[in-house]
């Protein structure tokens, strides 16, 4: 009795649920309204059962009861009742499939004439592409990824060098166009997810997926990932930027093509010493393990290397100079670099081709270290990095404390000792970043390795930043 | 039935000693409880880290220790213990050891021995999953669909020995869950009593045999899907891993398919969904018929729609990856073989509520429970057709409707049914009956506490906000009204969580104090209340086997004297069991 009672309450409380919920469908802001209709067509006919099979069961609760005078029917089937049964349920079942069959063969028909723009998913940050003024994406391979060329654009591909770049989460879209969004991951899965639009799709290393709409609204609309992707999953967040026509060009044409960010980064032309020395570590494999980027390897990476103190396993330390480089070519595994293991063959190189070589190392060492280049360059890495994707430059909180004002700021860390974030603060924060958290964030953030003069650019970066 | 002149004819080894009967032993019926404890053990620990996800999400930064690799650990150990270690274990490894011997009229599973290293196999696979949060990075936070190529990548907590121990594990379940499944099977083939037909055996059995069947089918897949991914993770191949930058480095990995791996694992988890929902089927259908003292409605029909639906749910996984980036045309046919495995699922729906029809209704504890599964397995079922249909599902995919979706078809209903069949069976397994007052406590602080709890998170996936997200803040699209209802929906679930102590405490109290029950105290017709000792024997039926003459519903046959016939009562005079029974 009593749960006949509790099934009919339960059925009027959802119902007024329902009615009274300021919790519904975020508005819609793209053409996919047929999306939102077949699931009004879907809540009606499933709530209508709904509500009919908790009251009937109710009902019957109520009547059938037990009495200790009656006997209850003895039915074992009733094959006409079955059948219509099986019948009005089927025919339940068509009206909420076909409409989903007919919206599913527009969803997987890219109108033609869409334009594509690629998203480009890694922890835990969104990258954008235009084709540029070819209208063509240019190739892409992991390997080729790197600090210099973070979408892994295929260098020597003609159709790459006009590719426009985004890099900041932060995509733009002209409204009323039909956009095909092509998804490609570096790392694990993604989902571009804009609740608006009602399309997500995830992003998969090693294919690319696709979904489109045509954005029908102008506005900021949030872009979140919906495919679990570690411990900054719920950090990464991006936004989608519905404009007029015009001030989409605008801004299009304001963002740097592929030929542009890599000449920007290409420091003068090298001598033939230099030249012999790179050709000379190409061929011997030598960056397999040493990058010249500063991104990290098996082996130290080769960029700045030159003149740095470095700290070895047995904890002494030693000026990087022409000698140690010799000493650690012949004889590499007499003394390695704090942090790396013992597994460098050695190598027997001539002097002219240890002279090569070191002079190769030298180039990636040469900087200008002028307060401008600093500043930007700092800014590059922090884009391509992806330190943005958890540390805002507008003063919003995010995974990461914000960059704005934080030089100079005096915080609270994570054990109630205050500290000011000083270069000291903010190196140590960046190569070991789980030691010293500040106060209220999560310790995810992993550990970059950075040479001494990335450190310096970023910090340069950060300083202007107020 | 070869088998059951030489059952019958084998002398009854009694087991001498303690450590024969109650811990090396080979009784379906201690085994079945050694099952029960162990998985009823282990959702404990899922149960309390619930509690935890939930504070987190009701009240995010309050709880300092749950930071974001702690919260997604707790969010994936909730997940795989409550669906593989829990429901899996108890329904087959439990229920079904108990039942399936004593419902068909055997004295034992056929292979006793196989079943004994089941449960041990069982065991070890959960002592290496709790090994898990001693090791250094604690278990796996993957999420437990385990999706790689984040399951072995930094970046996610556990990567390093987490996931290995948990990968492990599953092959162990899964090694346990053969040895007891091909023993389920052909103890129903091979040793149902004399007359025992397929089509009189009761719907529990029914339900547990295809459950059975499913599992010996799917869990290889993940077998196999683990034994991959532990050979990426460990020797360095590429099954599922394609060429990777992960944290600035490139790794050796290349060529392989993270898709492959869902198709994989989800070839067993959908079917995994419906060895949790056959038994619970099964039994509810017993428990109602029991309960409303009338046959079960359109019997044959019940057991074709079992059959159906384990049959179609090999052909409908891929709807859980409609948004995976697999060939898009294949949404079209898992749409539709998705919404045709409504219709036999919507007809058992009908059949328990027209049970119910004319019945002469005993609203005992396990019959509370019973319509509330009817009720909460409703709004399941019909959320799964939003979620069947691809452009629906496009929307809702990876968002609190999902959550609400699976927790209310596969967690609650199933659980509910769990708690119904130990109150409806507890007084043959024990010869007492659990205390009814405190059985009414805990049903309805569950019952109205988890719809309170998932009724109202199907609008929050209506706004769009995503699953797994250990913390909302900065999403515009969110209102901020959304988070009034995330700390109601934390207040009631800890209220669920602690009325299931109320339970243990039940359990614990009645086993000694409860009220003696007799042997048949619901006045039931199936073989396992017509016992000659309660709790039954080792052997269950004395020196001869009992003989069935009937189908297991017949209550409130007319003319008869009583309201129920025993299967195992012999007909006078003209078989008054009816066509059915022939």
């Amino acid at each position: 009795m009593v749960i006949a009672v509790a099934l009919i309450l339960i059925v009027i409380g959802s119902v007024w649920f329902h009615f009274w919920s300021p919790w519904w469908l975020t508005p819609l802001s793209s053409n996919w309204s047929l999306m939102d209709d077949t699931l009004m067509i879907t809540f009606v006919v499933t709530g209508f059962v709904f509500v009919v099979v908790n009251l009937f069961m109710a009902y019957a609760l109520i009547r059938f009861r037990y009495r200790a005078d009656r006997r209850a029917a003895y039915e074992p089937e009733n094959k006409k009742l079955e059948l219509w049964l099986t019948g009005l349920t089927t025919v339940g079942i068509v009206i909420m499939l076909a409409p989903g069959l007919i919206v599913l063969a527009d969803f997987v028909h890219v109108p033609e004439g869409a334009s594509v723009v690629e998203a480009v998913g890694k922890q835990w940050q969104w990258k954008f592409r235009f084709p540029g003024k070819d209208g063509i994406l240019g190739n892409t391979k992991p390997r080729f990824i790197s600090n210099q060329n973070p979408f892994g654009l295929n260098p020597d591909d003609p159709n790459a060098q006009d590719d426009v770049l985004i890099s900041n989460s932060e995509l733009h879209l002209p409204v009323d166009l039909p956009i095909q969004v092509l998804l490609r991951s570096y790392d694990v899965l993604h989902d571009f997810y804009v609740p608006h639009f009602r399309v997500k799709m995830d992003a998969v290393p090693g294919i690319i997926s696709s979904l489109w709409f045509t954005p029908t609204k102008i506005g900021r609309f949030d872009l979140a990932c919906a495919e679990y992707c570690g411990i900054g999953h719920h950090t990464m967040r991006g936004a989608v930027f519905v404009e007029d026509e015009g001030s989409f060009q605008n801004w299009l044409n304001n963002q740097p093509t592929f030929a542009q960010t890599i000449a920007k980064q290409t420091i003068g032309s090298e001598n033939s010493q230099v030249r012999q020395g790179r050709l000379l570590a190409e061929a011997k494999g030598c960056l397999g393990c040493h990058s010249v980027d500063g991104s990290p390897g098996a082996g130290p990476s080769w960029k700045g290397l030159l003149g740095k103190t470095e700290t070895l396993t047995d904890g002494t330390t030693v000026v990087v100079d022409e000698n140690y480089i010799k000493t650690s070519i012949l004889n590499p595994n007499a003394s390695v670099i704090k942090g790396y293991s013992p597994i460098m063959p050695a190598y027997q190189l001539t002097d002219d081709e240890l002279n090569a070589f070191i002079a190769f190392t030298a180039s990636l060492s040469a900087t200008n270290n002028t307060a401008d280049n600093l500043v930007s360059k700092g800014k590059q890495l922090a884009e391509q990095q992806g330190c943005l994707g958890c540390h805002s430059l507008d003063g919003n909180a995010s995974a990461g404390p914000t960059w704005k004002g934080l030089f100079g700021k005096t915080e609270t860390l994570a054990d109630n000792t205050t500290i000011i974030a000083d270069e000291a603060y903010l190196k140590e924060a960046i190569l070991n970043p789980n030691a010293t958290i500040v106060a209220g964030f999560a310790p995810i953030m992993p550990p970059y390795t950075f040479s001494d003069e990335e450190l310096n650019a970023l910090i340069a970066y950060t300083k202007t930043i107020q | 039935m070869a088998h059951v002149p030489y059952q019958e004819a084998l002398p009854l080894h009694e087991p001498k000693s303690f450590w024969t009967r109650y811990v090396w032993s080979q009784d379906h019926k201690v085994i079945a409880i050694q099952y029960t404890l162990t998985a009823v053990a282990v959702g404990l620990v899922a149960l309390v880290m619930s509690w935890l996800m939930r504070l987190q999400i009701g009240f995010p930064g309050s709880f300092s220790f749950i930071d974001p690799s702690t919260y997604y650990q707790l969010v994936t150990m909730h997940g795989m213990i409550m669906v593989i270690y829990l429901l899996t274990a108890i329904f087959l490894g439990g229920f079904g050891n108990f039942l399936i011997p004593l419902m068909v009229g055997a004295r034992d599973m056929v292979f006793p021995f196989v079943n004994m290293l089941s449960y041990w196999a069982y065991l070890l696979s959960v002592l290496v999953l709790m090994a898990s949060f001693f090791v250094p990075g604690g278990p796996t936070g993957a999420g437990w669909t385990l999706y790689p190529p984040q399951a072995i990548l930094p970046g996610t907590p556990g990567s390093d020995s987490g996931i290995v121990l948990m990968l492990v594990s599953l092959i162990l379940f899964i090694v346990a869950a053969t040895m007891g499944g091909l023993n389920y099977v052909t103890t129903v083939i091979q040793a149902r009593t004399y007359g025992m037909t397929m089509m009189r055996l009761p719907l529990s059995v029914w339900g547990i045999f295809m459950a059975t069947i499913l599992a010996l089918l799917a869990f290889p897949a993940l077998f196999v899907g683990g034994v991959m991914m532990l050979f990426d993770r460990l020797l360095g191949s590429s099954f599922f891993m394609p060429a990777v930058v992960s944290m600035g480095k490139m790794l050796d990995y290349q060529g392989g398919s993270p898709v492959l791996f869902q198709h994989i694992f989800w070839f067993f988890g959908h079917p995994e969904v419906y060895i949790v929902a056959l038994p619970a089927f099964g039994i509810v259908s017993d428990i109602i018929s029991t309960h409303a003292r009338k046959n079960i409605f359109g019997y044959r029909i019940m057991v074709w729609a079992i059959v159906s639906i384990g049959v179609l749910s090999f052909i409908v996984w891929a709807h859980h990856m409609y948004v995976s980036g697999m060939n898009p045309y294949f949404g079209f046919f898992f749409a539709i073989t998705t919404l045709i495995i409504a219709v036999p699922t919507a007809i058992k729906v009908y059949n328990w509520v027209l049970t119910l029809w004319q019945g002469n209704i005993h609203m005992t504890v396990p019959m509370l429970f019973a319509v509330a599964f009817v009720s909460t397995f409703t709004i399941g079922g019909i959320t799964g057709l939003f979620l069947g249909n691809v452009v629906i599902d496009l929307p809702l995919s990876d968002t609190y409707f999902v959550v609400a979706h699976f927790h209310m078809v596969m967690g609650v209903s199933p659980i509910l049914v769990v708690f119904g069949g130990i109150y409806h069976w507890f007084p043959k397994i024990t010869g007492r009956m659990l205390n009814d007052t405190l059985g009414q406590i805990h049903f309805w602080l569950t019952f109205l506490g988890t719809y309170a709890i998932y009724f109202p998170m199907h609008y929050l996936g209506f706004i769009g906000m995503p699953r797994r997200y250990y913390a909302y803040e900065g999403y515009q699209f969110i209102p901020e009204s959304a988070q009034d209802l995330n700390v109601f929906i934390t207040i009631s679930a800890l209220m669920v969580g602690a009325a299931q102590f109320i339970f243990l405490y039940n359990l614990a109290w009645s086993a000694f104090k409860g009220k003696p029950a007799g042997s048949n105290p619901w006045n039931a017709t199936t073989l396992e209340w017509q016992t000659p000792d309660t709790p039954p024997s080792h052997g269950n039926w004395g020196d001869r086997l009992p003989i069935v003459y009937r189908w297991a519903y017949d209550y409130s046959v007319p003319g008869a004297e009583k309201d129920f016939i025993p299967q195992n009562q012999p007909p006078a005079g003209e078989n008054p069991g009816g066509a059915a029974t022939t």
